[in-house]
């Protein structure tokens, strides 16, 4: 433990540890759970979730999203599907397997008790969202079916068609409007959490923003939740969708909350290339896909022929080659880093040489049209609308994009900050994917935190705040509304020259150079002295049209960006501090000869949460050492 | 269908503007010019807007959110069709290649009583979630669930359920429907559960519940248009309508008898 970063794992073995933490975690009886008010910020999965199970436990729950609905949330994005180890194909999968391959996935950089309890629930998670009506995909005979994900030798993701994503939201989304109606829950749609709000040392209210009125207001409660998902949107250019933002958690970490391992992003291998300066973001065609298609490129560079005219032996299945025992299904971090390395050899495909085939044509001879139709229909469609091509007839163009974010704000055990008060939840912490995460385990870790870890581990900190109600007309509310109805003039008042998204776009191709799927100390350092010169640019020339008290989408869009334009750097800061490569976070100065990523386990087996200390200041380092006793340390290979 | 034509487009606009819900609105002219015919509908707005700013004017504000066809917060009516011309797609998913060379383009918010515009092209759907606080979940206590392999479900059942479940919640529907029904999204919404084992505790208040708050809410009847199953992106069956009436008619007799 360092600088008082203790994690309170609990004692015991690590099979033990979640059901003795629930035993000895502090219980408040129904009638005093009334008298608690809770503040959650962000409606997908893991937001949602705890939403509803904490309005049907009895506390008062107050929901905010910057949707028009909460079910429109990014979560509601995820095609592919959600883990778990119920073992229904009986090809070996259990509670163990599942925490050792998502610590394997992780590169060993992730907290071994977290994980393991991740992979306890994971159980019950399709438990409770099949009795919520959720549609997964199921067999004939009329049992619940699987299919296989990146980075796993077996068979444990349920689904539902490509919309996994869609329906698990509508299962929380459903439990969530049923509180709304009984009263428990009251919705704020369309309104922005812009500051977070903190007295006598504790989180306690946030600062917000009528997206429709533009009315400024605070609201004070027992505890803030922030789920409010990740900050690739950094990029400019993610799979994410246009609202996502950094904001709530940079805002946070502003008032004292720690950020930790910012520089884990995760660069997806198979999205659509970018094909013109206008594009507005990527989409991502799901890692399910590389169940039956086989990714490839020319063997020669710089080979123009069109796919169908490259004869077998001149192409290079490069996946199969490099990982011939998990091929296609390698994990998302090193399949985007081989096809990296393929379009850097000059054998990348299409106008723009960044891109790689994924083609079906074999398993279309193997299984028929119909049954890959059947399988991957809507993201064929999908592909076919963006691209206008058709890839049962070619194979599909692909390219990595940014996708996911595992850092996010640290957590202890109880998914509480080491800002007292604070919780956060889902992607916006950093607690489970280590280094890289796996394919369909967001989805249960939003939904694990949301439905079984924070209802339970909330009442540790709520049991010690009885009585310490605060008053929204207190000094620190008037202070922080104050600030941000300022930061609002004054974006108001620039009258520059260049508008919001042409900084956005700068800041994005910059970290996508500089900090995007490889790293090195030079081009860091430069990053570092670019992002703020160009965040004063932004306070000089940036033009917001309208006024602040109407729906003005510009000015949401600039509060984003200039928080994304200060975020950049700590991003930045991490990935030069962490001199190893691991996950989605390569150093080029640290690979095996044979390019793989090569960790530092002697310095670096640590989570590096950064604490904010002023505006011209470099972010102060925190370690939490990363202990390993159920999974040893290990090279991670797929070979 | 694709419009073969240049790789850059340019196009005549017709935009709703409207500064609040308390304002009058009205239709203004914008250039749209060097469309990549590989945009999409929302970044050829992307790009009117950019030029809007350039030249002081404030930009069209539009909904939008995940452009990738599922969130369900793109709206527009564009010439006169919510979504635009092409079967099962989104605004968001809808691209310029679809749009000939010096074509003019109307562009307006979905337009319904129950969808009131809150600035140009933006509408508040919230009715849509009050319809589904009405009834539109399970109740299912989080932890009390059996284990999920517990009932099976014939497939062909399954995947009704998911049919029925595809709905994005647009409103693209009432904005198509002469009466400026909801019943499709309705229909989606109640065929999902009673469909499924888990959905039948509640299958009769649901039903009855879910449709007095449609009624209330200001959506009109269903008169068997099928304007709503054209133009939905989710490609929701208007077939689902008749299973709704069905369900409605079997809660009324059964609330009767009981």
């Amino acid at each position: 433990m360092n600088n008082g970063l203790d994690a309170h794992i609990p004692a015991g073995p690590i099979d033990k540890k979640w059901d003795l933490h629930k035993f000895e975690s502090k219980l408040i009886n129904p009638a005093n759970k009334r008298k608690f008010e809770i503040i959650m910020v962000g409606t997908g999965l893991a937001g949602a979730s705890a939403a509803a199970t904490l309005g049907e436990l009895g506390y008062r729950v107050k929901c905010f999203c910057y949707q028009d609905s909460p079910r429109r949330a990014h979560s509601i994005a995820a095609q592919g599907g959600i883990n778990a180890a119920k073992n229904y194909q009986n090809d070996g999968d259990s509670v163990h397997r599942l925490f050792y391959d998502t610590i394997k996935g992780g590169d060993f950089r992730s907290r071994e008790a977290n994980v393991y309890r991740l992979a306890q629930i994971s159980e019950a998670i399709i438990d409770q969202c099949v009795a919520a009506g959720v549609p997964f995909a199921r067999e004939y005979g009329g049992l619940l079916a699987n299919r296989s994900f990146g980075g796993a030798q077996v068979s444990r993701t349920f689904y539902a068609r490509g919309q996994t994503g869609q329906q698990l939201l509508l299962g929380a989304y459903g439990a969530l409007c049923k509180q709304i109606e009984e009263g428990n829950v009251t919705m704020h749609p369309r309104t922005e959490m812009l500051d977070l709000v903190v007295v006598d040392g504790h989180a306690k209210g946030i600062v917000v923003r009528d997206m429709v009125t533009g009315k400024i207001s605070s609201h004070a409660g027992d505890t803030v939740v922030l789920a409010t998902g990740g900050y690739g949107n950094v990029f400019y250019l993610s799979t994410n969708a246009k609202g996502c933002n950094v904001t709530a958690t940079y805002r946070a970490y502003k008032k004292g909350a720690f950020f930790a391992n910012p520089c884990y992003t995760q660069i997806h291998p198979t999205c659509i290339p970018v094909s013109g300066n206008y594009q507005s973001k990527l989409t991502l065609m799901s890692e399910s896909l590389r169940n039956d298609g086989r990714v490839w490129a020319p063997k020669k560079p710089s080979d123009k022929r069109p796919p169908g005219q490259i004869p077998e032996d001149e192409r290079d299945y490069y996946l199969e080659r490099r990982y011939p025992s998990f091929g296609n299904l390698a994990p998302r971090d090193i399949a985007s880093r081989a096809a990296k390395v393929v379009c850097d050899e000059g054998r990348g495909i299409g106008d723009t040489c960044l891109g790689v085939y994924l083609d079906f044509a074999d398993a279309i001879t193997r299984l028929g049209e119909e049954t890959i139709r059947e399988r991957y229909g809507n993201l064929f469609d999908m592909y076919h609308k963006i691209t206008d091509e058709d890839a049962y007839k070619s194979p599909m163009r692909i390219f990595p994009a940014v996708h996911y974010t595992m850092g996010g704000l640290w957590v202890d055990y109880n998914l509480m900050s080491n800002l007292p008060g604070l919780h956060v939840t889902g992607e916006a912490n950093f607690s489970d994917h280590g280094a890289n995460r796996l394919g369909a385990s967001a989805l249960m870790q939003g939904l694990g935190d949301g439905y079984f870890v924070l209802p339970s581990t909330i009442a540790n900190y709520l049991a010690t705040q009885a009585g310490k109600k605060v008053d929204v007309n207190g000094r620190a509310f008037k202070k922080a509304e104050e600030e941000v109805t300022n930061r609002t003039k004054r974006l108001l008042g620039i009258h520059g020259k260049k508008t919001v998204d042409q900084f956005h776009r700068e800041l994005g191709l910059l970290m996508w150079d500089k900090c995007g799927m490889s790293r090195n100390d030079a081009g860091l350092r430069e990053a570092l002295k670019r992002i703020p010169a160009l965040r004063e640019e932004f306070w000089e020339d940036v033009n917001v049209l309208g006024g602040g008290e109407e729906l003005n989408q510009s000015l949401e869009k600039a509060g984003r960006v200039a928080d994304f334009l200060e975020f950049a750097e700590v991003l930045c800061y991490d990935a030069l501090n962490r001199r190893e490569s691991c996950g989605g976070h390569f150093r080029e100065e640290y690979q095996t000869p044979d390019g793989e990523a090569k960790r530092n386990d002697a310095e670096y087996a640590y989570v590096a949460a950064w604490e904010y200390v002023g505006e011209t200041s470099a972010p102060q380092l925190h370690k939490e050492p990363l202990e390993f006793e159920a999974a040893h340390l290990a090279t991670r290979s797929y070979k | 269908m694709t419009e073969s034509g240049p790789t850059k487009r340019n196009y005549k606009l017709r935009v709703w503007r409207q500064k609040d819900g308390r304002s009058q609105g009205a239709f203004a002219e914008y250039d749209a010019k060097n469309i990549p015919a590989d945009a999409s509908f929302l970044e050829m707005l992307d790009i009117v807007n950019e030029e809007l700013i350039a030249r002081n004017e404030e930009p069209v504000a539009f909904d939008h959110d995940c452009r990738e066809g599922i969130c369900g917060t793109c709206s527009l009516v564009i010439n006169g069709t919510p979504h635009g011309p092409n079967k099962a797609t989104t605004t968001c998913q809808l691209y310029m290649r679809h749009f000939a060379d010096g074509q003019t383009i109307v562009i307006e918010p979905f337009r319904a009583g129950a969808f009131p515009v809150l600035r140009d092209l933006v509408v508040n759907r919230s009715a849509l979630d009050r319809i589904q606080q009405a009834g539109g979940f399970i109740s299912v206590r989080t932890g009390a669930a059996q284990d999920a392999n517990a009932i099976p479900i014939a497939k062909p059942a399954a995947d009704k359920a998911m049919d029925a479940a595809a709905c994005i919640q647009c409103g693209a529907c009432v904005a198509a429907c002469p009466n400026a029904s909801a019943m499709l999204f309705l229909a989606a919404r109640v065929s999902h559960f009673a469909l499924l084992p888990q959905g039948q505790p509640e299958r009769t208040q649901r039903v009855l519940k879910m449709l007095e708050k449609h009624d209330e809410e200001g959506f009109g009847n269903c008169r068997n248009h099928y304007e709503c199953e054209a133009v939905c992106p989710a490609e929701i069956s208007a077939l689902f309508i008749t299973k709704l009436n069905r369900e409605y008619v079997m809660a009324e007799i059964k609330k009767a008898v009981e």
